[in-house]
């Protein structure tokens, strides 16, 4: 189908598409790469009346760690940029992130889409939310009331829901720490299509033991959720697998289209397993 | 108003460049690229399937890097190298390039409905990845959709164009150290 008729709008600064969303409040959307947007807009399952173009602004396509020690990708940065980062680039301890990208639709969609519209959309299965989540990530956001740091604790509120308002874009996301030790799987049908179940480990280690770890799920909830009974069997010194039980014990996940709420549980267990055996393998 | 229009519609003016050649578009900014390359600047090779971005049929270059042509629109595509199926064969004689020869020879089409779209996205990823896998291959030809020919073929086509292309690079080497 072909998308309904909108104003098309090409921000030329920060403050300026900022100040644009403000007048224009809930009838516009921003658009970067518009790998969901314009998807849904061919369906008419969005019909915004405008598009403030920011993919324009290219001081948000960046990617490096910074003087804190935490790395920070620029909004605009794409999927494919970051999957063929330089390991100087990226730096130490954060392959993890590198290697999710693998998991995200297929190259035709990596080279258009990005770091900032996967969070600001929000899906429940997207490998970027599920990493910010795993890694106590920042996003950093603007609106004419100024710049302001949002936990990803507190950012993601629902199906598509953030805490984002109308008038505010993503400037950059920062990972604060390195995480030597984790590691994101996921399960779909086919590759590339959006996953069943997605899980994501971060496991704290002393040489060969783990003394603890984040445990993370996409696919189980309106947003991605740490699952805190998982990563109790860990800083127990459990096993990976009891350590996947507790999660799939813990999670009520949905039954539909993708599968039953039982199944999900069945994939849960075998993916937290994955995703340690692989964290440890690093 | 004109077919690339409707009621409800602004237009403007965008500059695409095309495969090398500039050409100025009076379009509504819901247009997508496919349906300005298509219908504006008539050039038919790139297809449109599915219109959301699951099959891959009208996969162009953007920069040099495939890209979904109906995930985009015309207007958020000007500043960009836009390349398509039509730049793969030679404009003077219009003999085939070595990808589309290769996609010949190994049977890597039937209906050829998908074939434009696996042409740029092979071209895409051989121009980065010119050292790629018979794996990676099979990995990337995952991004589009073929009904006919069970993809074994395409692959088959697509490496046998990268084995081509490198041992042509070893060669083009080897005269220059002997020069």
């Amino acid at each position: 189908m072909k998308p309904a008729p909108f104003r098309y709008h090409r921000a030329r600064d920060v403050e300026g598409a900022t100040a644009l969303l403000a007048e224009l409040s809930d009838e516009a959307k921003v658009i970067a790469g518009g790998q969901s947007l314009v998807a849904m807009m061919n369906f008419r399952l969005a019909r915004p009346g405008h598009l403030v173009d920011i993919a324009g602004l290219r001081e948000l396509d960046h990617l490096g760690v910074e003087a804190d020690g935490g790395l920070h990708i620029g909004a605009l940065t794409t999927h494919h940029t970051v999957e063929t980062a330089p390991a100087d680039r990226l730096g130490a301890g954060y392959e993890v992130i590198r290697d999710a990208m693998r998991w995200i639709g297929h190259l035709p969609i990596r080279t258009r889409g990005t770091v900032g519209g996967s969070i600001a959309h929000a899906d429940a299965t997207a490998e970027w939310c599920l990493l910010a989540v795993l890694l106590d990530a920042e996003l950093v956001a603007h609106s004419p009331r100024g710049r302001r740091r949002i936990p990803a604790g507190e950012f993601f509120f629902g199906y598509y829901t953030t805490a984002l308002d109308p008038d505010e874009i993503l400037l950059e996301v920062v990972f604060p720490r390195p995480a030597p030790h984790a590691a994101l799987t996921e399960f779909a049908e086919r590759r590339g299509d959006f996953a069943i179940v997605s899980a994501a480990v971060d496991l704290a280690t002393d040489g060969e033991d783990v003394r603890g770890g984040r445990v993370a799920l996409g696919g189980v909830a309106a947003m991605p959720v740490r699952v805190p009974e998982a990563e109790a069997v860990l800083a127990a010194g459990g096993s990976f697998r009891d350590c996947a039980e507790a999660a799939a014990s813990a999670v009520d996940p949905p039954s539909d289209a993708g599968g039953s709420g039982d199944y999900r549980k069945h994939l849960i267990r075998d993916l937290i397993e994955r995703a340690c055996e692989e964290a440890m393998s690093r | 108003m004109n077919d690339t229009t409707g009621p409800g519609d602004d237009v403007q003016l965008i500059t695409l460049d095309v495969n090398g050649t500039s050409h100025e578009v009076i379009t509504a900014p819901r247009r997508t690229l496919v349906d300005v390359l298509r219908h504006d600047l008539r050039l038919t090779g790139t297809h449109v399937g599915c219109e959301h971005g699951i099959c891959g049929a009208c996969t162009v270059l953007v920069d040099g890097l495939p890209v979904r042509a109906c995930l985009m629109f015309a207007a958020q595509a000007e500043g960009a190298r836009i390349t398509t199926v039509e730049s793969l064969a030679d404009p003077a004689t219009g003999e085939l390039g070595d990808l589309q020869r290769a996609f010949t020879a190994h049977h890597g089409l039937q209906c050829g409905f998908c074939t434009p779209g696996f042409l740029m996205l092979a071209q895409g990823f051989l121009a980065e990845r010119p050292e790629a896998t018979k794996e990676d291959i099979r990995e990337v030809v995952a991004a589009n959709l073929c009904r006919c020919t069970g993809y074994q073929t395409i692959v088959e086509a697509i490496d046998a164009c990268a084995t081509a292309r490198r041992s042509q690079r070893a060669t083009g080497a080897e005269e220059e150290s002997c020069n």
